[in-house]
């Protein structure tokens, strides 16, 4: 956190720095620098990773960490069935890794780690991250719609009983918000983490501003500020699984789109 | 924004990791380990539902099997009440032949009794007009002095016996 003449800086919290002198590494010209965001995302695969296999025992009668574990991906194979149903099975490794991948590096991000001198970072709340996944989402939306549908796939802009007339003007209104989805898509997961980050940040700014400012000030404006973070955290955990859920159900939504084309 | 100030410099890198962790999440995990708790979720679910359609075939065949029982039962039951009628039946015959019997031993014994009787109280009354007539011939020659020949006295209590 840079603290500049006693002001605290609320974005300062989403830099990228190169970690452990690596940030010469290149390939093709590209820089791959061994970052911070990466190793946060290193993190949030490793303790997936140990999450999901400490649940793998495939045991007849679950105990409570495989019951967790195959309630997280039970979870997400109904979301599947519900939207696109038994087809929708072949999805699960994706959407899982994306359900998952999003709600672990939600939640890694708001780990309160800095009381013990570690700085979480929330790989989610930078758009180049959250853009990524949702071309990838697009990509197979319209892999599979051109795969399984071929041409018939741009029926998919035409909603059923449009009057043909109105075919010209609703085409290019669908395509339009057809072509908008990994925008919205990317655009939303990286806009709600940064925003909760942000007020926790400046709220926190509130506090130790108030507090250094004498009594008066403490009980007027860092104690208030210090009560209402303690509920946008708890609203803030929330919205780290909301997220995740929604970046997967509108995944699953496209995909139907894709699968069963209306 | 870092995000957008940093973004020339960082989004090869950021993109770059993001493939790596992302993959290995797709790979190791979304394709290697959840198919297995998928599978050990269904074959559960299998077990479960397999064991209650046992349960089902058991008891409908315990049910067949009762409904076999009580069948046979029932037959049964019908046979041996028909057995049962049947030997009531040839009891009631041979009660009512014994009896035809008995009865026509008894009215033949009756009827030999009734006849005796009727002998023996015909004889008795032969007697009692000789006796009669013995004593009306006593009688008369005692009081009156008169011998009566026996047919006349007979015959003289004849009447008296018939007009009563």
């Amino acid at each position: 956190m840079r603290v500049a003449e006693g002001k605290v800086d609320p974005v300062h919290q989403f830099t990228i720095e190169s970690l452990f002198g690596t940030d010469h590494w290149a390939i093709g010209g590209y820089n791959i620098a061994f970052t911070n965001s990466a190793l946060w995302m290193a993190i949030t695969t490793v303790v997936l990773l140990v999450f999901v296999a400490g649940g793998s025992k495939r045991e007849l009668v679950p105990g409570r960490w495989q019951m967790a574990v195959e309630g997280l991906t039970g979870f997400v194979d109904n979301l599947l069935m519900a939207n696109i149903g038994k087809a929708g099975r072949k999805y699960l490794p994706y959407v899982f890794s994306l359900f998952a991948f999003i709600l672990f590096a939600n939640m890694l991000g708001l780990m309160p780690l800095a009381l013990i001198g570690l700085h979480p970072f929330t790989a989610t709340s930078h758009f180049t991250v959250t853009g990524v996944l949702a071309i990838m989402s697009f990509a197979i939306v319209l892999g599979v719609g051109f795969a399984k549908h071929g041409f018939h796939f741009f029926s998919l802009f035409v909603p059923h009983g449009t009057p043909v007339p109105m075919i010209p003007i609703i085409f290019p209104i669908e395509l339009i918000s057809f072509m908008v989805r990994p925008f919205s898509l990317g655009l939303r997961l990286f806009v709600a983490m940064m925003a909760g980050h942000v007020l926790l940040e400046v709220l926190s700014g509130f506090v130790i501003s108030g507090t250094n400012a004498g009594p008066g000030i403490f009980f007027l404006a860092a104690v208030p500020s210090f009560l209402l973070m303690i509920g946008i955290c708890a609203l803030e955990l929330l919205v780290a699984g909301i997220q995740a859920y929604v970046f997967a159900l509108l995944t699953c939504v496209y995909l139907n789109d894709a699968e069963n084309l209306h | 924004m870092p995000q957008i100030e940093q973004l020339a410099a960082t989004y090869a890198s950021q993109v770059f990791w993001l493939l790596v962790f992302f993959g290995i999440i797709f790979f190791v995990i979304g394709r290697g380990m959840v198919p297995k708790v998928m599978a050990t979720m269904d074959d559960r679910d299998k077990q479960i539902a397999d064991d209650l359609a046992a349960a089902e075939a058991a008891r409908a065949a315990a049910d067949a099997e009762e409904e076999a029982w009580r069948v046979q039962a029932n037959a049964q039951r019908a046979k041996a009440q028909a057995l049962i009628a049947a030997a009531k039946l040839d009891a009631a015959k041979a009660t009512e032949a014994t009896l035809a019997v008995a009865s026509a031993r008894i009215d033949e014994t009756l009827t030999a009794a009734e006849t005796r009787i009727e002998a023996a109280r015909v004889a008795a009354l032969g007697e009692v007009e000789g006796v009669a007539a013995e004593a009306a011939q006593d009688i008369a020659s005692r009081i009156a002095g008169l011998t009566i020949p026996a047919d006349e006295a007979q015959a003289a209590v004849k009447g008296v016996l018939a007009h009563g």
